[in-house]
């Protein structure tokens, strides 16, 4: 009997513990979403080049305007149906969605990712065109790992992923949009679906 | 048997004091509304509990303006988080021997 209550005890300091540092609530279903937009993002962006192969594509054509136009749309969309999902499970679990451990998850995970975004700007800047791709990637990497210590401990390892991939892209510049396609579809898809299963789906 | 017992701290005999315990030893401080929130307890329970651990010095109450709202900031002091290792392996202990 005894027993009982100092296990509960402890239990109860576990999950204080985590709860008042972890946000958990983080939608797997979003990722699996947010995958597919850029499945579909990327599957445009192809046509466009296809549709344009003998054009040099620069800075100021069409082609490159329609090209960022679909990368914004797909970064839009990812980031409201994450934001519904999230707001939705955290709903349900009955924790709230703008607390101590969300800020801190946000605020980790957007300095890395600005840093990446004004980076890959300035490179855009200087036309080197090869390196965004890698760039942006890695930059989200690290996002996804500074962030990670705040929620659950995945997304640590889609952190890793998407570096790998980064690196490994710098050697195979030219390839850049199926380097993409393996990190924000691919990746979001598999680690979404890892997470829906093990967390959210009861 | 006896000297476990001994570490098995009264301070933190109780669920919301241990909840508190709990979230300022892995977090540097925080207000009121989070612990509230995290525990769940009306105001004046939370109030009387954070009262209690303060008489004992294991935490810290530093109450400060932020704009014109009073916020009140509670941090566990050294030896207020000594006391409460010593008391979850006191707690092990006494799980681990039976």
């Amino acid at each position: 009997m005894e027993n009982e209550k100092y296990l509960k005890d402890i239990q109860d300091i576990k999950q204080m513990m985590s709860q008042s540092t972890q946000f958990i609530s983080l939608s797997g279903l979003s990722g699996i979403l947010a995958g597919i937009y850029a499945l579909i993002g990327a599957y445009i962006v192809s046509q466009l080049l296809e549709q344009n192969k003998y054009d040099v594509v620069i800075i100021e054509g069409r082609t490159f305007k329609l090209i960022v136009l679909t990368a914004f749309v797909v970064l839009v969309l990812s980031l409201i149906t994450s934001f519904i999902m999230t707001r939705q499970k955290a709903k349900r679990l009955g924790e709230s969605i703008w607390n101590a451990s969300s800020k801190r998850l946000l605020i980790n995970f957007c300095i890395p990712l600005f840093t990446g975004g004004i980076f890959a700007l300035l490179l855009l800047r200087h036309e080197v065109y090869g390196l965004i791709a890698p760039i942006t990637l890695i930059f989200y990497g690290l996002a996804c790992l500074n962030a990670s210590k705040y929620t659950l401990k995945d997304v640590r390892y889609l952190g890793i992923t998407e570096i790998i991939l980064g690196l490994i892209a710098v050697e195979f510049s030219g390839y850049g949009l199926y380097f993409w396609v393996i990190g924000f579809g691919i990746c979001h898809i598999v680690y979404g679906a890892v997470m829906y299963f093990k967390y959210d789906r009861n | 048997m006896k000297t476990i017992i001994q570490n098995i701290n009264k301070a933190f005999d109780h669920r919301i004091r241990l909840g508190i315990m709990s979230v300022l030893m892995v977090n540097e401080s925080a207000d009121f509304n989070m612990l509230k929130e995290l525990l769940g307890v009306t105001d004046g329970n939370l109030a009387s509990h954070t009262k209690a651990l303060e008489t004992e010095e294991y935490i810290r109450i530093e109450k400060q303006f932020i704009g014109k709202k009073p916020n009140t900031r509670y941090s566990a002091t050294t030896s207020g988080k000594k006391a409460f290792r010593e008391h979850i392996e006191a707690l092990e202990k006494l799980i681990t021997k039976t």
